[in-house]
């Protein structure tokens, strides 16, 4: 039956996509303008939602030249940043406000 | 003390240098002064605004409201800057060749400063809302307000410095190349700005980033350094761009360019009978 085996098809390639958009989601914190984890493995290759919350009484700039990414989180606040996917390697980020202290990076493998 | 003075520099070099540039294309614009003095006064004013409306901004569309914001603001910076290119291949080339038309257009030139005024408000509100919330961290975690200030004053005079000095030197060009030289840097300008908005959207996932990154240059000159920073201010440079990038900067440059072709001014071509 073609129309059965083009359902089946379309499942299939739904299945696809939405096996695609369901990013990896990692979580980050900001405290005393320190990132905890400092370092974090991802998988190489997929799409991954990276949510810092910055617990600190002060706002951070999340910021990294290698993944071309900055944001601004305001004291308290929770942001959602999209990275990847990215090769395997390795990917150093820094809080711009507080550079000395603000420092991780993020493996892909 | 020290760190203040170098972070407010970052931010404020990057507006300082569009400044400079803007200021150096619109010499002999009337009431050029004017309209960048309000630029800057409204920018600063809306930068203390958005500031402090940056935990709303950042909760916007759940969660990517400030990169919606930014790709806003470059995406319209932009646009104007396109506006200002094909506006000058029109109207500039006959002003430098009718020299005492200048006075009589001056309505047409004053809207033209208008818009301009409006990029540099822009460029003003993003760089400042970052600075001051910068400073406002500072000086709420212990730091001594005097130091903050003095910090931040240091910064913010040596970025102007740098915008003074890049408009000296766009002014240094020779006449019969200034006008070229003054166009391009706005279209490398506007290409930058564009490509810049849509890495914002790739990071609100609303755009894909098609190939992250196309290339990797950072051994080479590194996007922290100061050049880097210069060059990714003025023609956009990126490090590791990703392939969505490079089709907005190459889109931008070449209907900017188009723009400039078909619309630019032709002197009538005198009868030979």
């Amino acid at each position: 039956m073609p129309t059965s085996r083009f359902l089946a098809a379309a499942a299939l390639v739904t299945l696809a996509l939405t096996a695609q958009a369901a990013d990896t989601e990692v979580s980050l914190v900001i405290r005393d303008h320190r990132f905890e984890p400092e370092e974090i493995t991802v998988p190489a290759g997929q799409k991954i939602k990276l949510v810092v919350h910055n617990q600190d009484a002060t706002p951070e700039e999340f910021e990294s030249h290698e993944l071309n990414r900055e944001k601004v989180i305001p004291a308290g606040a929770k942001a959602t940043i999209f990275v990847g996917p990215l090769s395997p390697g390795s990917y150093p980020f820094f809080g711009e406000f507080n550079p000395k202290t603000a420092r991780g990076k993020i493996i892909a493998k | 003390m020290l760190s203040a003075a170098i972070i407010v520099f970052r931010e404020v070099l990057e507006a300082a240098l569009i400044i400079g540039i803007i200021a150096a294309a619109t010499r002999g614009l009337p009431g050029r002064n004017r309209w960048l003095a309000v630029g800057v006064v409204v920018g600063a004013a809306g930068s203390a605004l958005v500031a402090v409306m940056t935990g709303q901004i950042s909760d916007l569309a759940e969660g990517t409201g400030q990169e919606l914001f930014n790709a806003g603001i470059l995406g319209i910076a932009a646009l104007m800057l396109a506006w200002h290119n094909i506006w000058m291949a029109r109207h500039g080339a006959q002003m430098a060749r009718e020299a005492k038309q200048i006075g009589a257009d001056v309505a047409s030139g004053s809207r033209e400063m208008s818009t301009l005024a409006l990029v540099i408000a822009l460029a003003v509100l993003r760089e400042g809302s970052e600075t001051a919330l910068f400073l406002f961290g500072l000086a709420t975690s212990g730091e001594s307000p005097l130091a903050v200030a003095g910090g931040g004053l240091a910064g913010l005079l040596t970025g102007v410095a740098a915008g003074l000095a890049l408009y000296a030197g766009i002014l240094g060009i020779p006449a019969r190349l200034f006008f070229a030289a003054t166009s391009g840097l706005i279209l490398l300008m506007a290409c930058a700005m564009s490509s810049q908005a849509a890495q914002f959207l790739v990071q609100a996932d609303l755009l894909p980033s098609l190939a992250d990154p196309v290339w990797d240059t950072s051994w080479l000159l590194d996007m922290s350094s100061l050049t880097g920073r210069f060059l990714h201010t003025l023609v956009g440079y990126e490090a590791s761009p990703s392939g969505i990038q490079l089709v907005f900067y190459l889109s931008t440059f070449i209907v900017i360019l188009a723009g400039m072709r078909i619309f630019r001014f032709r002197p009538a071509s005198s009868p030979s009978t």
